[in-house]
């Protein structure tokens, strides 16, 4: 069906029921939860039928194209279409929607301030906007989402969160809204270069990316690009909002905030960055891998010396993140292709620590690691899942973090060899700072802090499966998401243009000994 | 007239179509003074209601009707009165604007029913504040309709500033728009000390500006020899020797024009001014004011100077950097609703001057989409700060709009709106206008002034923020404002800037395109 606007109807109908839901009278809270729930359920159902349909061996850049002048006196359109890498994004936002609901289902509740009815509206908008983030194929309609998907966000934080909500959500506003006007000035300084080099200025990416810039501005509007999304991804050293955001954020707000909103800075340096600037990428490209690398490493000694548990996986969140961005940066097609399965793996295993470690803080109010101990011996089911959430940080063969990270690693050590080996570090520090928490907070006999520590109920079970199964499911059969992938990635390392790396051929007969 | 007519008087040539919607305001503004004169006190209201809405609605009517459609393209017949007032496609639109802008700011001259005593208006502007008189007049609930015609004849002039085509008429309609202004600043109700201070500042500063320009203007009459904006463009470059008066008579008129819109270094007067006039004032003041002095600015630069632009592109240039610098920088640290909307309205005019400092086609269009959208948003927004009040009158301290978002979302709502269009957020007017600003500047070389631009915005964010996080995410105070209840007209009037503020940043093709079509000026 070519006709039927898929990714407007996946995209407008949260939006549409934000406004619904948002408007419900308070003493229809469960009303509002039950109703934002379906309309999340529909987008994912339709997602998938979505999905089925997409051919992975078609040669046309964008699948599912919609395109309408929008203002036509700057060449604006609205233009949605996906590739592989945009499809995979936009399942993990529909399949993380209902989750964060779920998780946030008993935590959210009437306290006479604030309405669930406008949780739910803003968790839909949120969701609204990130699928045309990652379905527009016009500069300006991803600029218009880039900086309109911070209000939901801010509000979230704001309205529902703990402790220091307002300066962590004044915070993430600032440095955002920041990034986001540098972003701006790039923009237009591109739109403006392509007045003049085309017949009239536009914003179609694809235009975009076949415009000759000099060298200095390309450089210089790869740096404004840059720096917007490095302070979405978060990249070290922009990366000070994301624990502060997540100590403050509700289950879900982090869960959506982390595997979702994080992406579409990542996923911008790949779509983005990488199409458009092909040779200053590969000029900043030691920079970057530095600075990545740099982050693998700090972000995860940080990670093990936190006592939050919020912000611990916030940490691992900044590392997993540079893990991706030196795959992204190491243009190979391997190591792209891992940089995406990672990111949709990552949003996979972030959402279960956060929904996990959301579960704890229910029942004991605390995100401290040393309000538990023991949790196994009295909430075994409990203990697992997050044991389960936890190997899917730290990247367990078996599940599709391993494959996301595996790849990314040796597709990276074909450019970055002392990168790659450096950043090889990051999974053992994964593996100490999750194995260490997981020992404090399950392990031991079980301490009076976890008395009366009830299972996993019903919703909490719902909640989380979804995530463990897909990441099972996909670490053992990966290659449904690499068909639709590679195709993508293969078309952006081309544009880059990064010399390929041919393996030294032994001219000499293999055997012989000299 | 170089010789005296022997074989008859010739009439002079006024093309009276272009000037009727002008005249049809002063008509009103002075049968509004009779009004005054003649009628008893208690059905004054009334009439001047009708009269000031009927001259604004009936000189839009024939602006639309009969003005446009003789300027069309085609006719040739532009300049009316004698050639000093121009009437192209800039002028139209600008005028037009004015008219709109007035009727919204008249809806909320116009509201009644929040202030006890009566309007925003003191019963009478000649008694002493504190002063036994003063206090038998409004225990008797008096209102006084003076503003009506005051502000009529402002409206008069600023409809013929930016069509102004000599410099005698520029310097006329200057003064026209401006002297009822100093009155108007005056006439609070509330804090009348604050507000005749207000006054006397603005009156003292523009007389000054206003003096600055006419000496300009002589000036640049002594180089040309000519005071007609096309006579100045012909005589640029021709006389070298006297290249120095040029150059000193357009940095003086500069002055008196960039005093006018609130660049900076001329800024000092508008943040006491909009903070002690009554809100009302203050919104019409802001709006209308700007538009008028930035039309009448883009024509002296590009018309009368056009020839002149390498020279005065450093003083746009400058005046729009330190502009956008100072005014967000030090709304930082102010405390007053009103005062933060005055150093916003700075940085506004510096984020305007960028777009003129293109010297393009799209910087005019782009400076006359700013306009639109910044005019109706900071009428609704001033509309909003009247709606929030204690015993004493207006509660404008920061501290007392606290918690207003979970005492009012909806008002609360709306001025966090308009802040997000002042900051530039994405599918709200201020975005769009930003836009078209800053892709002027850049392909018009100005790419400076777009960097400090996007600076600047990331700082005025700031404190705009800062507000919305106050009114959303604070306790209110346990004494706090209360919210009134407007009547139709306030209501109206935030409607229509609401209205209007997303249609801009949602759908803004239509008023791009007419902002565009109407960037020619004629010489």
């Amino acid at each position: 069906m070519n006709e039927f606007p898929w990714l407007t109807t996946i995209g407008a109908l949260p939006l549409a029921g934000a406004v619904v839901v948002a408007f419900l009278p308070a003493s229809r809270a469960t009303l509002a939860k039950q109703m934002a729930l379906v309309i999340s359920f529909v987008v994912l159902g339709l997602t998938v039928a979505m999905a089925l349909q997409f051919d992975a061996d078609s040669v046309a850049p964008f699948q599912f194209v919609e395109s309408v002048d929008w203002i036509p006196q700057f060449g604006i359109s609205y233009a949605v279409g996906v590739d592989g890498i945009a499809l995979v994004l936009i399942a993990l936002v529909a399949v993380l929607t209902p989750v964060a609901l779920l998780a946030d289902w008993h935590v959210i509740v009437d306290d006479g301030k604030h309405r669930v009815s406008t949780y739910c509206g803003l968790v839909l908008a949120l969701e609204g906007v990130v699928v045309f983030a990652f379905a527009a194929t016009d500069l300006f309609l991803f600029y218009v989402a880039f900086e309109v998907m911070l209000i939901p966000v801010y509000f979230l934080i704001g309205m529902f969160g703990g402790a220091q909500r307002s300066y962590a959500a004044v915070k993430f506003l600032l440095y955002s809204l920041l990034g986001g006007l540098i972003l701006l000035a790039g923009v237009i300084s591109l739109y403006v270069i392509s007045s003049r080099e085309l017949a009239e200025g536009t914003f179609d990416v694809l235009a975009l990316g076949e415009l000759s810039l000099d060298p200095t501005t390309e450089r210089w509007l790869f740096v404004a690009f840059f720096f917007a999304f490095a302070v979405k991804a978060p990249m070290v050293p922009v990366h000070t909002w994301l624990p502060d955001a997540a100590a403050a954020g509700t289950p879900g707000t982090n869960t959506l905030l982390v595997g979702v909103l994080d992406k579409v800075g990542t996923f911008a340096m790949l779509r983005l960055c990488l199409p458009l600037f092909p040779d200053a990428s590969q000029w900043a490209a030691p920079v970057v891998v530095t600075l990545a690398v740099f982050g693998i490493v700090y972000a995860g000694l940080l990670a093990i010396g936190q006592s939050d548990m919020n912000r611990l996986v916030a940490y691992t969140s900044v590392s997993h993140f540079g893990a991706i961005i030196l795959g992204i940066f190491a243009f190979t097609e391997l190591a792209g292709s891992g940089a995406t399965v990672y990111m949709f793996a990552h949003g996979l295993s972030a959402a279960a620590l956060f929904v996990t470690v959301g579960f704890l803080i229910r029942r004991r109010g605390s995100a401290m690691i040393s309000s538990y101990g023991g949790v196994a011996r009295v909430a075994p089911v409990l203990a697992g899942v997050f044991l389960m959430a936890g190997f899917a940080t730290l990247s367990l063969p078996g599940l599709v973090s391993f494959v996301g990270e595996l790849t990314t690693l040796v597709g990276s050590y074909e450019r970055w060899p002392v990168a790659a080996v450096i950043a090889v570090i990051g999974i053992v520090l994964s593996a100490l700072y999750v194995l260490l928490m997981y020992k404090r907070v399950a392990q031991g006999p079980a301490t009076e802090n976890v008395k009366g520590f009830k299972d996993l109920v019903p919703i909490e079970a719902a909640a989380i499966s979804p995530l463990i199964a897909l990441a099972i499911f996909f670490g053992f059969y990966p290659q449904p998401l690499f068909d639709v992938i590679n195709p993508a990635i293969e078309r952006t390392i081309d544009q880059v243009g990064a010399p390929a790396i041919t393996p030294d051929v032994v001219s000499e007969a293999i055997g012989g000994v000299r | 007239m170089t010789h005296l007519a022997v074989e008859g008087f010739a009439t002079p040539e006024f093309d009276y179509r272009l000037i009727i919607p002008t005249l049809i305001v002063f008509g009103g503004a002075v049968f509004g003074v009779l009004v005054e004169a003649f009628l008893p006190r208690t059905s004054r209201r009334p009439v001047q209601l009708v009269l000031a809405f009927g001259a604004l609605i009936g000189a839009s009517a024939y602006l639309l009707l009969v003005t446009i459609p003789h300027v069309a393209p085609g006719s040739v017949v532009r300049a009316g009165a004698q050639g000093t007032i121009m009437m192209d496609r800039p002028a139209v639109f600008l005028q037009a604007l004015v008219l709109l802008l007035s009727l919204v700011a008249f809806l909320v001259f116009a509201e009644r029913r929040i202030d006890a005593g009566g309007d925003s208006f003191t019963p009478s502007a000649a008694t002493i504040p504190g002063s036994v008189a003063e206090r038998e007049l409004t225990r008797a609930g008096v209102t006084q309709t003076e503003i009506w015609p005051l502000a009529l004849f402002s409206v008069a002039g600023m409809m013929l500033f930016p069509a102004a085509n000599d410099l005698l008429m520029l310097f006329v309609a200057l003064e026209v728009l401006s002297l009822p202004l100093y009155l108007m600043v005056g006439l609070s109700r509330r804090r009348r000390l604050l507000s005749q201070e207000a006054a006397l500042k603005y009156f003292l500063l523009g007389a000054f500006s206003s003096a600055f320009l006419l000496f300009g203007s002589a000036l640049l009459f002594g180089y040309s020899g000519s005071i007609s904006f096309a006579g100045i463009n012909e005589a640029i470059g021709t006389n070298l020797a006297l290249d120095p008066l040029l150059l000193i008579g357009t940095a003086l008129v500069s002055v008196g024009l960039l005093f006018k819109i609130g660049a900076v270094p001329f800024h000092s007067w508008v943040p006491d001014v909009y903070q002690g006039s009554p809100t009302p004032v203050t919104a019409f003041m802001a709006a209308v004011t700007k538009v008028a002095a930035f039309g009448a600015l883009l024509r002296v630069f590009y018309v009368a100077l056009g020839d002149y632009s390498w020279d005065w592109r450093p003083i746009i240039w400058g005046a729009a950097i330190l502009s956008m610098v100072v005014g967000s920088v030090l709304a930082i640290t102010q405390t007053d609703v009103k005062r933060i909307l005055a150093y916003s309205s700075i940085a506004q005019a510096g984020f305007i001057l960028t777009g003129v400092a293109a010297a393009n086609t799209a910087g005019i269009s782009s400076t006359l989409f700013y306009l639109v959208a910044y005019g109706f948003g900071t009428i609704g927004a001033f509309a909003v700060v009247t709606l929030v009040r204690d015993a004493s009158g207006e509660a404008t301290h920061l501290s007392r709009w606290a918690g207003l978002g979970k005492r009012s979302p909806l008002l609360a709502g709306t001025f966090a709106l308009f802040l997000l269009a002042f900051a530039g957020i994405p599918l709200t007017s201020g975005f769009t206008s930003k836009f078209a600003v800053f892709e002027a500047a850049a392909s018009g070389g100005a790419t400076a002034l777009v960097i400090v631009g996007v600076l600047m915005s990331a700082v005025a964010a700031f404190f705009y923020v800062r507000v919305i996080v106050l009114m959303f995410f604070s306790e209110p105070a346990p004494d706090g404002p209360t919210i009134a209840v407007p009547s139709f007209f306030t209501t109206v009037a935030i409607a229509i800037s609401v209205g209007v503020t997303v249609a801009l940043g949602v759908v803004p093709s239509w008023v791009l395109e007419l902002a565009g079509d109407s960037a020619v000026f004629l010489r």
